[in-house]
Formats: structure tokens, C-alpha cells, sequence
């Protein structure tokens, strides 16, 4: 009996073997339509293309002016510095909302320090990118120690840290809206106007692209970050030291943005207890458009781009179309919906991707 | 013979009051595979766990190449050579084929002051390592893990596992979940694991699968090691027969005849057919 249920299976053995050894052309790399069409920032990039053309169609000359491009490549500079950092712990599988706190208590950090203070403004920066980073290290660590999903850890370090801005503000300087004089070059540096209209902040976004870039890309790091979303438990039997990266990535969200709430102080010349909040939905808004699973494990620094682009491009370009300004949320809110869609479509398509020729080869 | 690579001495593993395994001895050696075969609960999955260091064993001891080892994780586990593939292939369904293959030791080659992934080298090496077993579909690094088959995953994770040098594999239900073809093609990686010089250990409830490509058989009943015996020493009815604890089909069959003998010989209809 056994014997002839091992001969046979030897029988299947060699036919196998033949299949197997059939030359097969190795694939060309060579960028196709197809390759394109299955990048998973397909989905944001047809959304961008969109809406730019209907703004450019409602919004008239002024839309596509100098100013005009200035006044949403302004406001995606901002989100986007957010939006980057936020968009790579939702791919490792994490939220993080305490964004919306943090940003405006580093502003009121270094307007605090600075202004209120009158200490030298080097001081006020490196306390308010610090003060972003110890709020990313506790969210880090909350999550890595309790276990708990990251979504509840940072709404509490959210309140706490909202909570805490305003009763320290209060209690140093008995108002919630500090006033800040920057020196020359910090303010060049930081948060200045090019040509009037233009933020530096735009080039600050450009850097973080290209770091966040190199990071997901062509780092090591980008495979941790991704395999971890994708499965937390096998990447850490592969031997990723998953609790060190999560408490990075919270880091890094932390310090970004503290950067935008500290170069926004310096920019406006005054902090605000209250500044900040729409930061938390515009940015995960944004990374979602910009083709990241929610769940983790798969999305792309591009993406996050276009989604950033597309989310500014709807806010500010209402403003420049005959329409009451109460109806960008409607648009965004549809977007956003339609950008999941979508991008859900463009995921099977790369997910039931076969290559043809091979499909042909077989028998 | 060879001494045992993998020895298991009176292994023994409770949650709490509960026990799951009990006085388990095992031994697999280079170039051999041991069949672990047992119904659903009969403790095959704790077992795995505590070879692949998930669970230490309450008990008893493991030795590897001689020499006693306790695996602190997993990782520890899989750099004493102990590579575990699961059902699921225990890979990334939205990474590509080439990342996939080399999570947590990717190659990098220097660009000015960085290392950056080697994302060519990956997919070659991994590309490569998969059409060896076989797998000749997958020819493209860069295509996700998700689009490919069951067969594939599984390969796919035997490559990775063997590439890194694994010197014991353990294959957790592998042809479970696959059709006939791909079943087959994963049992013909298996010997060629086998080929290599790897003890496989194939956790399995399929008995002709087993018969196929074991060379050492165990049986596990509720948490016990039944059987032990090595290839041709028992038929597939006899297997069969003991992993179910043989007396519930024997109960069925008298409860048949019963019937019969009962009714003038006619067998139970779908209809009347009341078993207690």
C-alpha cells in the first residue's frame, strides 16, 4: 500500500521536474503602463489630477496665479510635515493623534521661552522639537508597554498634553496667546514669506519628503516599517526590533510636529492655546487619499504627497470659485471616500497581478 | 545511524492545571522526515510551539546536535537553525516577493554615506531561491505576496527558510489548504529539503501525504505520543485508524450493521439514518 502511494507520487515528482526546468525570460524592468498603473499612488494621483482641474476650470485666473498656487502649496507644506511622519506609523500599523496637541504646545513653547521669557530663541527651538519628542517617546513607549491601540493611547496623550498647554500657559504668563519676536535669521530660516508669498515652510516639506523617502525606499528601515504593519508578530521573529522602531516612528511624528507648530510661532509672531487641532483629521485625511492601508503594511511616500496636494488644493481653492466655502468639507469628505475606493480597486489589481508570458509557457 | 539532530526527552507542557502534552520523546535526524501526524486538539500545535521556542516546555528537555538548548523566542530559536513555516506561509500579503524574502536581514550596499536596500540583489536572490524549488511562476522580485498561490507562500517561505541556513524545518499543515497539484508540488520541496540534508519535521492530518514523503512516523493523541514507527511498518488504514482513536469509525461500522441486521439487510438512507 504505502509503496504504491510513493510510487506515484515520485511519477508526479519528475513530470514536475520538467515544468521546472523550462527556461523561462527574465522579466524587463522597464517601466510599462501597467507597472504604473499598479503603483499604489495610482489611486491619489488620478484624485489630485482631478480636482486641480476643476479648480483651474471654477477657480478662474486667480486659482492658477502665483498666489493662488502659494496659498495651497502654503497650507500643504504645513499639513505635509505632519502628514509624512503620520503616514509612515499608519503604515507600521499606528495612529497617532496627539499631532493636534502637540503642535500647538510647541508653539506656545517657544513663544513662552522666547517671548515671554526673553530667552535667546536657539533655546525656544531646541525646547519645543525636544518637548515633541518626549510626547512621541511616551506615546511610543505607552503603546509598546500596554499593548493598547495606538488610537486610545494618543486621544489620552492628546487631552493631556491640550490640557497641560493651557493650564501651564496660564499659570506663566495668564494668557493663552503669547506674543513672539524672532531674530533675523531664525525667522528667515523658519518662518518667512519668499517673494511675499511663499512659506520656507515648502522647503522644509521637500526635505522631509526626501528623508521620509530614503527612509521607506531604499533604507533598510522601509522593509521594518512595512513588515511590521504587515504582520507585527512574524517581523518580530524575523528578528526586527519592533518595539524600538514603533517607539522611533512616535518620535519622529512627535518632532514633525513640533517643527510646524514652532516655525508657525515664528511665521505669525505669536502662539495660540487652540492652534492645531484640524491637524488631526486633515492629516490622516491626507495620508488615506494618498493610498495607505489604515490598517498598516502597504503605502507610499508619493501618495502621501498627492494626498496633501489634493487635500489643500480642495481647502483653499473654494475659496477662489464663486461658491460659499462651507462646501470644501462636503468635497473632502466624498474625496475621501472615493480616493478609498479607489485605491482599494488599484490594490487588487496589483495584488491578482500575473505576469502574461508565463501564463502562456505553461502547458 | 546518525545521531539525532533534534532529540525531545519527556517533554512535558500544562497551561495552568490543564496538560497538553505528555512524556513526549522524539528524535529526527539530518536528511529525514518526520511525519507528526494527529487529529485537531491532539496537541500537534503546542508541540510546534515549543520547538519553535513560542512556549518553553514545562518538563523535559531539547537537544540539539547533543547539546541541551531552551529557546528563549522565537528568534532565538531561528538562529539555532530552527526555521517554523505555517499554514499561512507565514509571510507579508502587500510586500513584494524580493522585501518579503529578506525581512529583518536585507542586503545593503553602500551609496556615498548611506546603506540602501539592495533591492536588485534581494529579487534576484529570492527569484532564484523559489524557481530551485520550482516555483517557476514567480519570476518578478517586485510583484506582492498577496497575488500568489497557497503553493507559492509555502514555497516561498521554504526558500527563505532553507537560504538562511535552517538545519530544522518544521512545516505546519503546508498542504492543508491546497489542491491536489499544489500539495504535490509542496511534498517535492519537501524532499528536496530532505535532499539537502535538513531534518523536516511535516505536521500534517493528511495520512497519504505523510506516506508520500515520511520517513518516521508520530502519532499524537491527546497530548500523548501513540505510535512511533518508521516507513513500511504500518499500512494507511492502520494510520488512519489511530489517529482517530480507531474506535470511533469501529463504533459507526457496528452501529451500521446494527441497522442492517435490524432492517432486512438494507443499509441506512440519508433519511433514516439515526446514529446514537
Amino acid at each position: 500500500m504505502t509503496s504504491k502511494v510513493l510510487d506515484q507520487s515520485t511519477k508526479a515528482i519528475s513530470q514536475t521536474d520538467q515544468e521546472a526546468i523550462a527556461p523561462v525570460t527574465p522579466q524587463s524592468s522597464a517601466p510599462s503602463l501597467g507597472a504604473l498603473i499598479r503603483r499604489p499612488e495610482m489611486g491619489s494621483f488620478i484624485g489630485m489630477i482631478a480636482v486641480f482641474a476643476f479648480f483651474s476650470v471654477f477657480g478662474g485666473s486667480n486659482f492658477m496665479s502665483l498666489g493662488g498656487a502659494a496659498s495651497w502649496l502654503n497650507v500643504a507644506s504645513e499639513l505635509g510635515i505632519v502628514a509624512l511622519p503620520v503616514g509612515l506609523l499608519m503604515i507600521a500599523g499606528y495612529l497617532d493623534l496627539s499631532v493636534g496637541s502637540v503642535l500647538p504646545a510647541s508653539s506656545m513653547t517657544i513663544a513662552i521661552l522666547a517671548g515671554h521669557f526673553h530667552l535667546p530663541i536657539i533655546v525656544g527651538i531646541l525646547a519645543s522639537l525636544g518637548f515633541g519628542l518626549a510626547i512621541g517617546f511616551i506615546n511610543g513607549v505607552l503603546v509598546v508597554r500596554t499593548k493598547l491601540p495606538s488610537f486610545v493611547v494618543t486621544l489620552a496623550t492628546l487631552f493631556a498634553v491640550a490640557g497641560l498647554t493651557l493650564g501651564l500657559s496660564v499659570i506663566l504668563t495668564g494668557s493663552t496667546s503669547v506674543a513672539l519676536r524672532s531674530a533675523p535669521a531664525a525667522k528667515l530660516l523658519l518662518g518667512d514669506y519668499i517673494g511675499g508669498k511663499f512659506q520656507v515652510s515648502i522647503f522644509w516639506w521637500i526635505a522631509v519628503m526626501a528623508g521620509v523617502g530614503f527612509l521607506l525606499n531604499f533604507s533598510r528601515y522601509g522593509n521594518w516599517i512595512l513588515a511590521m504593519g504587515g504582520d507585527s508578530i512574524s517581523a518580530r521573529n524575523a528578528g526586527i526590533p519592533t518595539d524600538r522602531l514603533t517607539i522611533a516612528l512616535f518620535m519622529a511624528s512627535g518632532m514633525c510636529a513640533a517643527f510646524v507648530g514652532m516655525s508657525q510661532a515664528i511665521l505669525y509672531n505669536s502662539a495660540q492655546v487652540a492652534a492645531g487641532q484640524s491637524f488631526i483629521f486633515n492629516s490622516i485625511i491626507a495620508v488615506v487619499i494618498g493610498g495607505v492601508l489604515l490598517t498598516g503594511g502597504y503605502g507610499s511616500v508619493v501618495g502621501i504627497v498627492l494626498g496633501t496636494l489634493t487635500f489643500s488644493i480642495v481647502s483653499q481653492g473654494i475659496f477662489y470659485t464663486g461658491f460659499d466655502a462651507n462646501w470644501a468639507s462636503l468635497i473632502i469628505g466624498v474625496l475621501l471616500l472615493l480616493a478609498v475606493l479607489m485605491n482599494n480597486t488599484f490594490r487588487t489589481m496589483a495584488l491578482t497581478y500575473a505576469p502574461r508570458k508565463n501564463a502562456k509557457a505553461r502547458p | 545511524m546518525t545521531p539525532p539532530l533534534l532529540k525531545l526527552a519527556g517533554i512535558n507542557k500544562s497551561f495552568g492545571p490543564i496538560d497538553i502534552l505528555h512524556d513526549i520523546n522524539l528524535e529526527v535526524r539530518r536528511g529525514e522526515v518526520l511525519c507528526l501526524l494527529g487529529d485537531n486538539g491532539a496537541g500537534k500545535s503546542t508541540l510546534i510551539k515549543v520547538l519553535s521556542g513560542v512556549h518553553r516546555p514545562t518538563t523535559g528537555s531539547v537537544e540539539l546536535d547533543g547539546k541541551a538548548v531552551a529557546f528563549e523566542s522565537p528568534r532565538d530559536a531561528s538562529n539555532h537553525g530552527i526555521a517554523t513555516v505555517h499554514q499561512s506561509g507565514g509571510t507579508f500579503p502587500l510586500m513584494s516577493v524580493g522585501r518579503c524574502f529578506f525581512v529583518g536581514a536585507e542586503p545593503t550596499k553602500r551609496w556615498g554615506p548611506f546603506a540602501i536596500f539592495d533591492r536588485k540583489t534581494a529579487n534576484e536572490i529570492a527569484v532564484r531561491e523559489t524557481r530551485q524549488l520550482g516555483i517557476t511562476r514567480i519570476d518578478d522580485g517586485n510583484r506582492l505576496v498577496g497575488g500568489l498561490s497557497g503553493g507559492e507562500r509555502q514555497a516561498l517561505a521554504i526558500a527563505r527558510a532553507v537560504y538562511f541556513g535552517a538545519s530544522v524545518l518544521i512545516l505546519d499543515e503546508p498542504t492543508a489548504a491546497l489542491g491536489v497539484k499544489e500539495a504535490a508540488h509542496v511534498l517535492r520541496i519537501i524532499l528536496q529539503a530532505r535532499q539537502k540534508g535538513i531534518a523536516v519535521i511535516f505536521i500534517t492530518h493528511n495520512v497519504v501525504h505523510a506516506l508520500t514523503v515520511g520517513d518516521h512516523f508520530a502519532v499524537l493523541i491527546k497530548g500523548a505520543k501513540a505510535a512511533d514507527f518508521r516507513k513500511g511498518d504500518k499500512s494507511r488504514e492502520e494510520i488512519t485508524d489511530l489517529m482517530a482513536g480507531g474506535e470511533h469509525m469501529a463504533q459507526l461500522e457496528a452501529e451500521i450493521e446494527k441497522y442492517m441486521a435490524s432492517h432486512d439487510g438494507h443499509p441506512p438512507g440519508s433519511n433514516s439514518l439515526q446514529l446514537n
